[in-house]
């Protein structure tokens, strides 16, 4: 029997609010609220629920014969947990049919196959438990990103025990090869690839209601012809839609549901065609081939490459700093940080910065909630500066004293003088505000000068060694002209210092400024 | 295709943006093989001439005993005393120019009849005066000259226009550049109004400079939309190598607002915004260039807000001094409360700046790398700008296809655009 893999992907960010340079510091809460529940139920309503529905009747109705697949985003799940768990409820019935395959992803539909190993895995895990834990089913089969694959990231996937992978069937990575048989991957030969039809799944994601386009209306038997015309040899036709696609983007009025209700008949009267979920798939195909994909390819645009998320100047930026907190969110055990860490990981953000549009792509601006790639790249900079204060004061909390000067320094090289930091080694006086070395910054002139007057120019030199050119400024334009001179020559002549003499050398100013503050 | 076109000014004797834009899309419609008689009030004879005729209407003689003109004069005669009709005029001089003598009606009609009328061409108190006579020469010239088609550049050649359509029998285009309600805000000049009204109404096309004055055309001068057109302005590409050695002498980031500071150009906006991002980050200057009737106001306003060691007036700056305030900035800021089209932010982005401009701008229209506010929406310039210093990618983005982009805005293709309106009214 031949097989139609059938795939949906289920995914929804937690987007943004407008959040301000001035919340920075301040105001920890990053998402809209409303917008997102808002969209939420109202996919919910014209897609999710009908389109659940319409499955569970299709699989009453056949029976055996009829099997699909799903991918759930863990911000879908949570977010559907929250606002509609009606339909957590319907997957499950789904679920309990037997023949239903729910795959992993990363837990946040994130790009961290691209950014960070470790992270990767860790939210595969943290995906699968959850489906697991919500669907009875322990995944087998992967599903990144976008379809965003590799040779690398396959043999990655299949070390984190996957049998199946999904992809793009993209042409170039193809030429005269057909998608419609089972592939393996180049490194590992044990995990098996599907490679997603992009014609014929494109049909219906995107021509489907398109009234220019000559096939328009595209009816089930319509469709079940082409299948017809497909080479009898080849074994598989792999249709993976965004789930949206039924309700969604193409209204309820284009006719989409009708046509999957008819799917089902059409294929099993008018063709030799089954239908398959991807670990069935596993089971009956042998691979014929290696695929070699030596640069990462996904599903998107054109080109299917990774342009949409990265590759501009803002992305790049955004994703370097994101994954630079990776190593501080290790060991993190505070269940804020580590939500918002997921949820800022989600793919959208990065795609929300592509500048493509601006010559192509109707279908970028169709998703995206901001005026322009800039205005999405300064908000999302802005809630990212503020996760990255946050977890600095969270990493000196738990970081014993020994440690700290050089978590201090590194934070400081990182991320130049925003950082605000508490030094947890000296408790709170009183009721004022403690000044710490940074606020130098702020205080006028006279202050300053009043400071470091009673200070020797050979601790300031020790406690100005690696901090913000600011604070350096600051220190060297209230010197007196005497010491000035030789706190240059003091500076030429140092070497390398340890960060416990930094912070010793700093905390009598951090007191001196404080005795000068009450 | 044979153009008569009536000018104000012409470089290098400009006051603003007007004679800039003529010039350039004089020389984009030569390029494609446009033949042009330009007519200035007065030519002083050093003017570029690339491939076109400066006509000199000073220099033109006018027969009174000519029925036409007598007959003519009648028509145009509605127009005669205003007071403060000074566009594009630093407010300074503007100052003295309201302070001076209103003229009688018979001045008028005395000094424009003479045989031969020495134009000033400037935007001085007998503006009217000038206009009127600019008018009467126009009429001589088109009954001269063989052309298809009359364009005529802002309300002060209207009449210009009208007349030369009156007697040829050609086609009339008007440009508008900026309206009265641009340059005065609700409190318009009326004979002002009446004169642009009376122009586009004759006209049989209007070409704006951007889609937000051609709303205002539309809405509130009442001209049918069908006939009103947009053609974005462009810019002529300049190299100044000797820009590249300028350094500024502060540490800090230095954001910069360069314009008039009249309600306008909305730098009470630009103000507020520095406030609150000194609040956050006071490594930053901030620089009002220019000078006008908010000045004093928005003196006292930085004083009150304490920011006064953070935030710089320079007065009104020249040419290469406005230059060198670019090589130094790094952002500039165009909150403008209503600007037809505003060609600073692209000289800007000229020099490398990265620019934030108010969505309630011609050029926020053309702009795609620049950041767009509203601008009454302190919080998200105030956002943009702290964007711009702190967030690299930013800047590198700008600096790579913000260049690319203003050069890519050629007067070439501007000009296409302008000959295709030539066409729908020579052959509709």
């Amino acid at each position: 029997m031949r097989s139609i893999c059938l795939y949906f992907q289920v995914h929804q960010p937690f987007r943004l609010r407008t959040y301000r340079f001035f919340n920075i510091g301040q105001d920890h809460n990053y998402y809209d609220d409303y917008q997102n529940r808002h969209i939420i139920k109202r996919v919910a309503e014209k897609s999710y629920l009908p389109a659940n529905q319409l499955m569970l009747e299709l699989i009453r109705e056949y029976g055996k014969g009829f099997r699909i697949s799903y991918s759930i985003s863990g911000t879908a799940l949570d977010q559907l947990q929250i606002h509609v768990p009606e339909v957590i409820t319907s997957f499950q019935q789904l679920a309990n049919t037997g023949q239903v395959e729910f795959l992993s992803e990363t837990y946040s539909h994130s790009l961290a196959s691209l950014g960070n190993q470790e992270e990767f895995a860790r939210q595969v895990l943290l995906h699968r438990n959850k489906v697991e834990e919500l669907f009875g089913q322990k995944p087998v089969t992967f599903r990144n990103t976008e379809l965003i694959y590799s040779d690398q990231i396959g043999s990655q996937v299949a070390d984190l025990g996957f049998h199946t992978m999904l992809t793009e069937g993209a042409k170039h990575i193809l030429g005269w090869k057909s998608p419609n048989y089972m592939y393996c991957n180049q490194i590992n030969p044990k995990l098996k690839v599907l490679l997603r039809n992009f014609r014929l799944s494109d049909d219906l994601t995107f021509r489907f209601s398109n009234r220019d386009w000559s096939e328009w209306p595209l009816t089930a038997e319509k469709f079940v012809k082409w299948l017809n015309t497909i080479d009898k040899q080849e074994e598989v036709v792999n249709l993976f839609l965004d789930y949206e696609t039924l309700g969604e983007h193409q209204w309820k009025e284009t006719g989409i549901f009708d046509f999957f209700k008819h799917l089902p008949n059409a294929v099993f009267s008018k063709s030799k065609f089954g239908f398959s979920t991807p670990e069935n798939l596993y089971q009956d195909l042998q691979p014929v081939a290696a695929i070699s994909v030596p640069h990462a390819i996904s599903w998107a645009d054109e080109e299917r490459d990774l342009t949409a998320w990265l590759g501009n100047e803002l992305q790049d930026e955004a994703f370097a700093k994101l994954y630079s907190c990776q190593q501080k969110m290790k060991n993190c055990s505070d269940p804020d940080l580590l939500r918002d860490w997921l949820y800022l990981q989600t793919s959208n953000h990065f795609y929300y910065m592509c500048t493509k549009w601006f010559s192509a792509g109707e279908v970028h601006k169709y998703f995206n909630p901001y005026g322009s790639p800039y205005e999405a790249f300064i908000n999302y900079m802005n809630v990212l500066s503020d996760f990255i204060i946050r977890i600095e004061e969270g990493n000196d909390k738990v970081i014993p004293t020994n440690k700290k000067s050089t978590a201090v320094k590194k934070a400081k090289s990182n991320h130049g003088p925003e950082i605000k930091k508490s030094d947890p080694s000296e408790k709170f006086k009183g009721t004022y505000r403690k000044l710490n070395f940074d606020d130098i910054i702020r205080l006028s002139d006279t202050k300053v000068k009043a400071i470091i007057r009673d200070v020797p120019v050979e601790t300031l030199v020790y406690a100005v060694h690696g901090a913000g050119e600011e604070v350096a400024f600051k220190v060297e334009k209230n010197l007196g002209v005497r010491a000035l001179r030789q706190y240059k020559e003091l500076i030429k002549k140092l070497k390398k210092l340890k960060p416990s003499e930094v912070t010793k050398n700093r905390r009598q100013i951090i007191q001196e400024l404080n005795k000068n503050n009450k | 295709m044979r153009v008569l076109m009536f000018g104000w000014e012409f470089p290098p004797h400009i006051t603003g943006g007007l004679g800039t834009a003529c010039f350039g899309l004089t020389k984009g419609l030569v390029k494609h093989g446009v033949e042009i008689i330009f007519v200035v009030p007065k030519a002083f004879g050093d003017e570029t001439k690339e491939g076109f005729r400066l006509l000199n209407a000073s220099d033109v003689k006018l027969d009174f005993r000519n029925r036409q003109s007598q007959e003519f004069w009648e028509k145009i005669q509605y127009m005669e005393i205003g007071s403060n009709l000074v566009p594009y005029v630093d407010p300074e001089e503007f100052e003295t120019y309201v302070t001076k003598t209103k003229l009688s009606e018979k001045q008028i009609g005395e000094s424009v009849f003479s045989k031969q009328y020495s134009f000033s061409g400037k935007y001085g108190p007998n503006l009217m005066e000038e206009v009127s006579r600019y008018a009467l020469v126009a009429s001589a010239i088109a009954s001269e000259q063989s052309f298809d088609v009359i364009h005529a550049h802002d309300w002060l050649t209207y009449p210009a226009g009208i007349a030369a359509k009156e007697i040829s029998g050609k086609p009339l285009v008007v440009h508008v550049h900026a309206t009265e309600y641009d340059r005065s805000g609700e409190n318009v000049n009326k004979n002002v109004f009446d004169i642009e009204q009376k122009g586009m109404a004759t006209a049989d096309l209007v070409i704006t400079v951007s889609n937000l004055t051609r709303q205002i055309v539309i809405e509130k001068y009442g001209i049918n939309p069908d006939k009103v057109i947009t053609v974005h302005n462009a810019v002529e590409p300049v190299e100044r190598p000797e820009l590249e050695g300028v350094q500024k002498h502060v540490r800090e980031k230095i954001v910069t607002f360069l314009g008039r500071v009249t309600y306008q150009k909305g730098p009470d906006y630009f103000v507020e915004a520095a406030y609150k991002v000194l609040q956050r980050d006071p490594n930053v200057r901030f620089v009002m260039a220019g000078s006008g009737d908010l000045l004093t106001r928005m003196i006292r306003r930085v004083a009150q807000l304490k920011i006064a060691t953070k935030f710089h007036f320079t007065g009104f700056l020249t040419g290469s001094e406005v230059d060198m305030m670019f090589a130094m900035s790094d952002v500039y800021v165009m909150p403008s409360v209503s600007e037809p089209f505003g060609i600073s932010p692209l000289e800007a982005m000229r020099s490398n700046v990265p620019v934030v401009i108010s969505k309630q701008s011609g050029v926020a229209e053309v702009l795609k790398h620049a950041l767009k506010v509203d601008f009454w929406d302190v919080d998200a310039l105030a956002d943009a700008i702290y964007g711009i210093l702190h967030y690299d990618g930013l800047r590198k983005m700008f600096v790579r296809h913000g260049k690319t982009e203003v050069d890519n805005l050629k007067w070439e293709n501007a000009a296409l655009n302008i000959i295709e309106v030539y066409n729908k009214a020579v052959y509709k």
